[in-house]
């Protein structure tokens, strides 16, 4: 038995404005202090609870912030299929908080019904392409609303990958349509981390397709002299990501931004400035630039 | 195939042979053993610190090092099968008592048990706790036939040899000098509840231990009573519906059809 949810929200939109990632130790001062950013974000996962306290904090700062859904469960790219009762779950979330938007990755966490709590990569075969597309339809069509697909940060590349990964988010916003959740952050994590330049990944992605950017931080791990980027949301948005950041700006003019802190959380009030220096660059990208304005290729920094 | 590789991904990322993954991987700046190694590292160690949010008084009690493997072993032994973090644990005590390097520390199944029960308590549904004006609107002869259905956030965890709730109690991750707690002080059983919106965890009498699972049973009031009274002869039956009706165990009553 559940207690029907006490207040009735309706959607509101997600602003062209700096949001934050919701996490747990920041809820009570979220409660209390009503800081001020544009719009939250929570993931999913963590509110399919059946009811108590987790849920009723959610409700009480709905009331003041409009709020994004972001999946990290659903597996879009599991080749299975989706699991239906958690397609299920998802909606009747949805349909109490009346998110603005809703998200999941390009990714797969789910094989044989067994969940591995990671967003682990696809190759990029045509393949993969129609398995993800697939998936993305029945999401879209369980929860009865567009959602958008973000960009993995990886690791791995596979031998028998043969479309770019810019190439492959482009072409699943194209057959399904879908929105694209452009993560600068995984962007350079990848680039880096695969030794390839961010600047045509941006170049190739259909800006008019672009519903929310993430920006988060990452930390360096050194393997025998080579640095690998690990995409912990544990650190300060990085210097590139900021400037990367920019640059898509620059080209898609207004949107909404989200800066994500995981792990090694730190007060809400360094979330805050980093919303602010991202609130920022999204202030000075929407003077004078119309949206879908490509402007000049970008290059590397 | 796509189906193949994430097989063999999930075989090697569970502790399984991961060459099949491997062998899928472009070897590129660093090997693909390392590469792959992050991913079972994110998968391993995100899974052993959702347990670790979970049975914050187990990780306490064994040590951050015992209970990080610990966690490993289960989690590949019995992972996920919902993507739902909230919902991953309710096997951990029951393999922390099979597990053979824990042998030596007998308690921690139940201590374990009583961690669940508090997360499983704070997720569980929503629902209005049961009014003193519902019983006390009865007549007095209706009251032994009443059946009570528990919140559904109410627990009763009862532990056949060991003191769960002082260990528990001792051991909070807040307390920074936690004395030892002797394991053969007797029995204890745990009642947790979410009366408000805040999970209360209280030990209870071997008694109203009785009257609670009886009731939960859905046993009428006066077996209950009786049941109580038959493990622990003072049970006061008045003190413990008083203390029931302010923890917010039960949320409704009715009356047992003759």
């Amino acid at each position: 038995m559940t207690t029907p949810p006490s207040t009735e929200f309706v959607v509101d939109p997600i602003p062209a404005s700096a949001g934050i990632g919701l996490r747990h130790p920041h809820v009570t001062d979220f409660v209390t202090r009503r800081p001020p950013v544009g719009w939250i974000e929570v993931h999913s996962e963590n509110y399919l609870g059946a009811g108590g306290p987790r849920l009723a904090a959610l409700e009480q700062i709905r009331r003041d912030y409009p709020l994004s859904c972001h999946g990290v469960g659903l597996s879009l790219g599991s080749w299975e299929g989706l699991n239906v009762d958690h397609l299920a779950r998802l909606r009747a979330l949805f349909d109490r908080f009346q998110p603005g938007l809703v998200s999941e990755h390009v990714a797969w966490s789910v094989q044989d019904g067994t969940y591995l709590n990671d967003l682990l990569p696809l190759p990029y075969t045509e393949e993969a392409l129609t398995i993800l597309c697939r998936n993305v339809e029945q999401a879209q069509e369980a929860f009865g609303r567009r959602i958008l697909v973000e960009n993995p940060s990886s690791y791995v590349s596979f031998a028998e990958s043969t479309i770019p990964e810019w190439e492959f988010m482009a072409e699943t916003s194209r057959r399904t349509g879908c929105g694209l959740l452009l993560d600068v952050n995984n962007i350079h994590v990848s680039a880096h981390n695969h030794r390839f330049e961010p600047g045509p990944y941006l170049d190739a992605i259909p800006l008019d397709m672009v519903g929310e950017v993430h920006v988060a931080g990452h930390f360096v791990h050194e393997f025998d002299d080579q640095a690998i980027l690990i995409d912990d949301h544990g650190a300060p948005v990085a210097d590139a990501v900021w400037a990367l950041l920019r640059e898509a700006l620059r080209r898609l003019g207004s949107v909404p931004v989200l800066v994500e802190w995981d792990t090694r959380i730190p007060p809400l009030d360094v979330l805050l400035a980093e919303a602010e220096k991202a609130q920022a660059l999204i202030d000075i990208a929407s003077t004078g630039r119309v949206r879908g304005d490509t402007g000049a290729p970008v290059h590397a920094s | 195939m796509l189906r193949d590789l994430q097989t063999q991904f999930r075989v090697g990322l569970l502790g399984g042979d991961a060459a099949p993954a491997l062998a899928s991987i472009e070897n590129d700046v660093i090997t693909p053993a390392q590469r792959f190694g992050i991913y079972r590292n994110n998968v391993l160690g995100s899974l052993a610190g959702a347990l670790a949010a979970a049975f914050p008084v187990i990780e306490r009690l064994v040590g951050e090092r015992f209970f990080r493997a610990a966690a490993r072993s289960f989690v590949q032994q019995s992972p996920p099968t919902v993507p739902q973090l909230l919902a991953y644990g309710d096997g951990f005590p029951a393999f922390l008592e099979a597990f053979p390097p824990a042998q030596s520390v007998r308690y921690l199944g139940d201590v374990g048990r009583l961690e669940w029960g508090r997360v499983d308590s704070m997720f569980a549904a929503d629902a209005p706790a049961l009014e003193p004006s519902a019983l006390t609107s009865l007549p007095p002869e209706a009251l032994a036939d009443l059946l009570f259905a528990a919140h559904p956030a109410t627990r009763l965890i009862r532990s056949a040899q060991f003191p769960i709730h002082t260990i528990w109690q001792v051991n909070q991750p807040s307390n920074p000098d936690p004395r030892p707690v002797d394991p053969g002080l007797g029995a204890e059983a745990v009642l947790v509840t979410r009366p408000g919106l805040a999970v209360e965890t209280n030990p209870v009498t071997p008694g109203d231990a009785v009257f609670v699972q009886c009731l939960l049973q859905q046993q009428p009031l006066a077996a209950a009573a009786e049941a109580a009274l038959g493990a622990e002869p003072d049970f006061d039956l008045q003190g413990a519906l008083a203390a029931h009706l302010g923890r917010g165990t039960f949320s409704r009553v009715m009356q047992a059809s003759r």
